[in-house]
């Protein structure tokens, strides 16, 4: 190895090198989040020779400020200001040491049986149910610390609890993997007292114990092979912003990689790779849990800027039947710089809702997209730079399930005890009642730019599945066409999943990289 | 979402593309070029106290509460993906050129010398416009300038936001 600064362990800093790397290795992966961190562990354990690819920085507990200017930019794909290609809907993605996981808000739930059982009967998905995950499931909950949220929620998850309760909408506490949580709510900024078990401080440290190596703001470029064999990757150094390529390229010699960029980055770097593609799936079927936004004025303080940003959800929607789109309704926490960019208006009227800032109740649901032959999700694309981007546009399914959702969200914040109830949607205004909101609601059209629309789950573009026409890799992540070649993340899921999907993630990594680890050799 | 705001679709960007032919050369050649230039500072300078009417300080340190803004937009923009502040690039010459400013807001005169009245008017206009590029830009502005402030600790002490909390 040449040109390198060595940082604490087996950590180099891209920003920081003087010259080319090269380096060898049995298993590059690429990206250190829920999926990455955790195969990563799993090989290098095995004894595995591992280079783990990062292309965000090293942050760690200190260095998080917990403002939102400085962690948005350290922290997230593209300052958390990732849009769809038409812009209508905004991607928070991790970009650190970490990846989502440093960033997250702690949800965890297991995989629905409902969804494996979607995935065996419609992609072919085998060795994947509810009972070859279990162990696995369990083992990782020990682990992380995932246990329900044992405290008090705070008082915009207690609004949720109070409505759904009222309205006798099935509710439930949420399981978080924390352990020694203060309860500040800033966990979305970066852990500031290492109680999120996040990869940061789980398997990546495990990863650095078992003498792999870390290069962090490192942009993995493409996945080098001869005749349908992987050998290795090529990799560019960033600036220490991670916006520019430093000059300096990281080559890679490996006998497996294993993509883990998430569901835009993995996509992304497989389509740069020129890789073959026979049946046009590799980056298409990219879901969202697409998110609106529904906020109320409550008479007490909210305060929802601290506390566990989530611990209550209703699943009341989620399954409902009759071929209709379902959704999970949760709340989400409200700091200043993203809460005031999501109110749809400016002015005074934006003014007066951010005067009643600590008054302000949020709540969000997630549509439950890709399980109908009418939701195909979005596709990810390369622009002419090579950088990946998604196109993903609503429908009508779509559109329906988010009217459907704006009108749970206010009919729930009223049954609170909201005084209005703000959807946040350009033609909307303040409603003053349940009846008044109702009207209004039902008046909305659901257009593009329109509706305020987000997701923080991007998964699927790599689907996982036997039946090569439908999937990119079989059911073990490795590739359909390419030796040598695993997708270990989000962007294996056939569909959403229905639940925050760290966790799923988190098991099937650890399965499928524990079955890969074997083949290769490892102990 | 500090900053942010990617811009257009393919369709609408190859519509942009043609009134980016009306740009002076000068401006069409610097496109890919750094931060904010100053007309664009004149136009968040001018449009920072219409969006954030009601929020910004009244007094003596008006001034300064704006110029922080625009400050911070120029912070924001330097942290984008190149792509995207290509595209903002073009929004933001397509703004200072006045024939394709009459063109896009029916304003001619310069940022500084707009009324606020006017400065309302064409924001609702695009806000609400049949014309997703419109909505599109209305909202990258917004997204800049609203992100600009409330992620500034200044603007905290009006909305009863305490800050983060200090760790012992």
């Amino acid at each position: 190895m040449t040109g390198l600064l060595p940082g604490p362990h087996n950590v180099f800093d891209g920003s920081a090198i003087a010259d080319d790397l090269h380096l060898a290795a049995d298993v590059a992966v690429v990206g250190s989040g829920a999926g990455g961190a955790m195969a990563a562990e799993v090989l290098a354990r095995a004894g595995l020779e591992v280079v783990l690819v990062e292309e965000g920085g090293y942050n760690q507990a200190a260095d998080f400020t917990l403002k939102e200017a400085d962690a948005y930019q350290e922290l997230y794909q593209e300052s958390a200001g990732r849009k769809t290609a038409d812009k209508a809907i905004s991607l928070l993605q991790g970009r650190t040491v970490g990846g989502s996981t440093t960033v997250n808000w702690t949800t965890s739930f297991r995989t629905p049986a409902q969804t494996l059982a979607h995935w065996a009967e419609v992609w072919n998905v085998v060795g994947l149910g509810p009972g070859d995950l279990a162990p696995w499931f369990a083992a990782l909950e020990q682990r992380l610390g995932i246990e329900p949220w044992d405290y008090e929620p705070n008082p915009n998850n207690a609004a949720l609890a109070r409505g759904a309760r009222r309205l006798g909408w099935r509710h439930g506490v949420i399981s978080r993997n924390v352990r020694g949580c203060q309860d500040l709510g800033y966990c979305g900024l970066g852990c500031p007292v290492d109680a999120k078990q996040s990869m940061l401080l789980t398997a990546v440290p495990g990863v650095l114990a078992a003498g792999a190596t870390l290069l962090t703001r490192v942009r993995a470029e493409r996945v080098l092979q001869r005749r349908g064999r992987v050998r290795g990757l090529e990799c560019r150094a960033l600036e220490r912003r991670g916006i520019r390529p430093n000059g300096h390229r990281a080559m890679i010699t490996a006998r497996h990689v294993v993509a883990a960029g998430g569901a835009i980055g993995s996509p992304g770097l497989l389509l740069r790779s020129g890789l073959p593609d026979p049946h046009h799936r590799l980056g298409k079927r990219t879901f969202l849990h697409l998110v609106n936004v529904s906020t109320a004025l409550m008479p007490e303080p909210v305060r929802a800027f601290e506390g566990a940003p989530q611990s209550i959800y209703s699943d009341h929607f989620l399954w409902p039947g009759g071929g209709k789109l379902g959704y999970k309704l949760e709340v989400p926490p409200v700091h200043p710089l993203l809460g005031a960019t999501v109110f749809r208006l400016h002015g005074r009227l934006h003014a007066e809702m951010m005067a009643r800032f600590a008054d302000t109740q949020a709540m969000i649901a997630l549509m439950r997209d890709g399980f109908n032959t009418h939701e195909p999700g979005g596709t990810v694309r390369l622009r002419d730079d090579g950088s990946p981007e998604l196109d993903y546009r609503l429908n009508g399914r779509l559109e329906d399930g988010l009217k459907r959702a704006y009108l749970s969200m206010a009919e729930l914040q009223f049954a609170a005890g909201a005084e209005s109830v703000l959807p946040q949607h350009t033609e909307a205004q303040p409603y003053r009642s349940w009846p008044e909101a109702r009207e209004g609601i039902s008046q909305l059209a659901m257009a593009a730019h329109h509706a305020g629309l987000f997701s923080a789950h991007v998964m699927g573009g790599c689907a996982m599945g036997q039946n090569t026409k439908q999937a990119v890799v079989d059911s073990r992540g490795r590739h359909h066409q390419v030796e040598g070649l695993s997708v270990l993340d989000g962007s294996l899921f056939p569909t959403s999943l229905g639940v925050n999907p760290q966790l799923t993630i988190f098991a099937l990594a650890s399965k499928l990289a524990t079955e890969l680890a074997r083949e290769l050799g490892g102990s | 979402m500090s900053g942010t705001a990617a811009l257009f679709s393919r369709r609408e960007a190859l519509r942009l593309g043609l009134l980016a032919t009306l740009l002076p050369s000068t401006a069409a050649a610097t496109a890919s070029g750094g931060s904010l230039k100053g007309p664009d500072r004149a136009l968040f300078g001018a449009l920072a106290p219409v969006l954030l009417a009601g929020a910004l300080p009244t007094g003596d340190d008006r001034p300064a509460a704006i110029a922080a803004v625009v400050a911070g937009v120029e912070r924001a923009v330097a942290g984008l993906p190149l792509s995207t502040q290509a595209e903002l690039r073009q929004l933001f010459d397509l703004l200072g050129f006045a024939p394709t400013r009459l063109l896009l807001t029916g304003l001619w005169d310069d940022w500084p010398e707009v009324s606020p009245e006017r400065l309302e008017a064409f924001l609702s206009d695009w806000r609400q416009s049949r014309l997703g590029l419109l909505r599109v830009a209305y909202f990258a502005l917004h997204e800049l300038v609203f992100a600009a402030w409330y992620g500034d600790p200044q603007s905290w002490p009006r909305i009863g936001y305490p800050g983060p909390p200090e760790l012992t």
